[in-house]
């Protein structure tokens, strides 16, 4: 049975191609899941020294570590509640947006949608500049509002094109049938339009919660370091390369939320139902 | 006729679009139970008299009364109406049980009340046992009895539907007709329909609303329409007919009027057989007349004398002759 795993051997029985997409693919692996692994096990390891390839003690020494910093734990605490609070006002502005763009046709409206990619068009730092210009006459600079509109800034584009595919995709009929029957228009959105349109609106939910809990270029600039999320707080210890564990279980904190968000949701991400919010109409 | 009580009245009734197009000065008086259908080629205005109807679109003059009450101002939820849409009836969320009640939750009928009112209607349009399933389980001809019966639950004034059977394939079409038939005459509801489909209109309707480009070509029973056409274009869309130019007018007849008779003379038109097919218990005869083939059903017996390119005769029975697209 080893006889068969001499790369010679495996060559000549899949055929030069197959060997090829083979060393590819693990190449590919190797790359993506590399990292990764490696940072799992730097988490574990109560020591670790260069030249070993496994940890020299394991343990959960850096994790009580972590915990027990102060102003670690309240940088994860309010990462969360700048992600909830982002992603709960961008649905506030955002699903209105995208429904009237849906289902109005009014002057402009293409301007307006093309508006939102312009945030994710042009280089971040200069527009985080610029607008830390505009922050600072208005006193939002080292504020969790200033961080929370520089999140959502970010998230406009997904938050705009996604539900605003999905409603597209709710039938005008179907809108009509309601109303047929009884309900008024509001009632009519929030039984028949609102429902439909769900799993797009999740999707770009996800996406608002996510990018929120990772951003930390405009946080940094705009928090002032005042405003202490995850991703910041990282920056410190990454820094400081004498505790690459502390980093290494922070991303694995970092990790969590998106995995859990992203494994409920897996029915509706996919290739279509992001492609599908990019659609020009 | 006249003492039958009117239900849905439209009076002078405009609705113009943007671009100009719309219908015009439309008058129609449907009385109670009765089925009547807006028939005519895609863009003739047949749908967009039913959503003003139905709620969905603003008349720009006009008024229309159902029950001696003025609807026009009301929308779509506060009218008297039910309307079946093509397809995209359902919401596909809900389970039929939720879509058949959602309506009638609206209305804060107790659950009590509607529940029995559910399980009959499902049995009616034969989908009982379906109550649990999503509109995505079922197929298009379900889909759209699960409408009717949305629409019926709610004991509409009047029903509207708009070609809710095109959409499905000709059997289940079929079927559908004839159930919708029975359905309408056991419960006695008005019922407005709109349908490019001839076939669909003669085998449903009381009565027909021919419509052209935006304005009503005649109105009358399916025999009315079918025997007596008041214009070319009724005469062209409905059923099958032969048009023979004469002196500036046109000779309309249809081909189960034509007599065929071996040889020259005989007849009113001298021509050849061009084609012969065998259709069941008739036969499909089509004529060579000059440049022009005419079409007439003939029996069995007088076929199979003929070869192709036979001299015939034909013999015009019942016609109607038409001058600049008017009856004459």
């Amino acid at each position: 049975m080893f006889k068969m795993l001499n790369p010679k051997r495996f060559y000549h029985a899949v055929g030069r191609k197959k060997f090829l997409e083979f060393i590819l693919l693990a190449v590919f692996i190797l790359f993506f899941y590399g990292p990764l692994i490696n940072m799992l096990m730097l988490a574990f390891a109560n020591e670790y020294t260069v030249p070993h390839i496994l940890p020299e003690v394991w343990g959960f020494k850096w994790w009580s570590y972590v915990f027990a910093q102060k102003s670690l734990v309240s940088s994860i605490v309010q990462s969360f509640v700048i992600a909830i609070v982002t992603t709960a006002i961008s649905m506030v502005f955002c699903i209105p947006a995208a429904y009237s763009i849906a289902r109005f046709k009014y002057p402009g409206r293409k301007v307006f949608m093309l508006s939102f990619l312009l945030t994710n068009a042009f280089p971040k730092l200069g527009i985080y500049t610029s607008i830390a210009v505009l922050f600072y006459k208005y006193g939002l600079m080292g504020t969790y509002p200033g961080v929370i509109i520089i999140h959502m800034i970010n998230s406009m584009m997904f938050m705009v094109w996604l539900p605003a595919s999905a409603f597209r995709s709710v039938h005008r009929q179907q809108e009509e049938a309601a109303r047929d029957v009884g309900a008024g228009p509001i009632r009519t959105f929030f039984k028949v339009t609102l429902p439909m349109a769900m799993p797009g609106i999740s999707v770009a939910t996800l996406y608002t919660f996510l990018g929120s809990m990772e951003e930390a270029q405009g946080t940094m600039l705009v928090g002032l370091a005042r405003v202490q999320t995850m991703p910041v707080a990282m920056y410190g210890i990454v820094l400081d390369s004498s505790a690459v564990q502390i980093g290494a279980v922070f991303a694995i904190l970092l990790i969590i939320p998106s995995a859990v968000m992203i494994f409920l949701m897996r029915k509706y991400i996919g290739p279509e139902a992001i492609a599908g919010g990019f659609k020009m109409k | 006729m006249s003492d039958r009580k009117i239900k849905l009245q439209i009076k002078d009734m405009t609705k113009k679009y943007d671009n100009g197009d719309g219908v015009e000065h439309i008058n129609l008086d449907v009385y109670e139970g009765e089925i009547v259908t807006f028939l005519g080629p895609s863009g003739c205005g047949k749908s967009t008299i039913l959503r003003t109807l139905g709620g969905f679109l603003d008349v720009t003059d006009g008024d229309i009364l159902i029950d001696d009450k003025s609807i026009i101002s009301l929308p779509p939820e506060k009218r008297p109406t039910a309307m079946v849409f093509q397809s995209y009836n359902l919401w596909p969320h809900m389970t039929i049980y939720e879509n058949l009640a959602f309506g009638l939750k609206l209305r804060k009928i107790p659950k009590s009340t509607y529940d029995p009112d559910i399980k009959k209607m499902l049995e009616l349009v034969h989908m009982s046992g379906s109550e649990k399933k999503y509109p995505g389980q079922l197929s298009g001809g379900q889909q759209q009895r699960i409408a009717i019966a949305r629409s019926l639950l709610l004991k509409p004034s009047l029903l509207l539907l708009d070609e809710p059977f095109s959409a499905l394939d000709a059997k289940i079409r079929q079927e559908m007709r004839e159930e919708l038939k029975k359905i309408q005459n056991d419960l006695g509801i008005t019922v407005i329909f709109v349908t490019h489909d001839q076939e669909e209109a003669m085998a449903l309707s009381h009565r027909i609303v021919v419509m052209n480009k935006g304005k009503f070509d005649q109105v009358g029973t399916p025999e009315e329409i079918y025997d007596d056409p008041q214009t070319l274009h009724v005469a062209s869309f409905i059923g099958e007919m032969n048009f023979i130019d004469m002196d500036g007018k046109t000779i309309a007849v249809r081909p189960e009027d034509l007599t065929v008779t071996p040889g020259k003379g005989k007849g009113d038109l001298n021509a050849t057989v061009r084609t012969s097919m065998l259709m069941g218990h008739y036969v499909s005869l089509t004529a060579q007349y000059g440049d022009k083939v005419i079409k007439c059903f003939i029996d069995r017996d007088i076929s199979e004398e003929l070869q192709v390119g036979d001299d015939i005769s034909l013999t015009i029975g019942k016609h109607t002759i038409f001058k600049d697209g008017q009856r004459v």
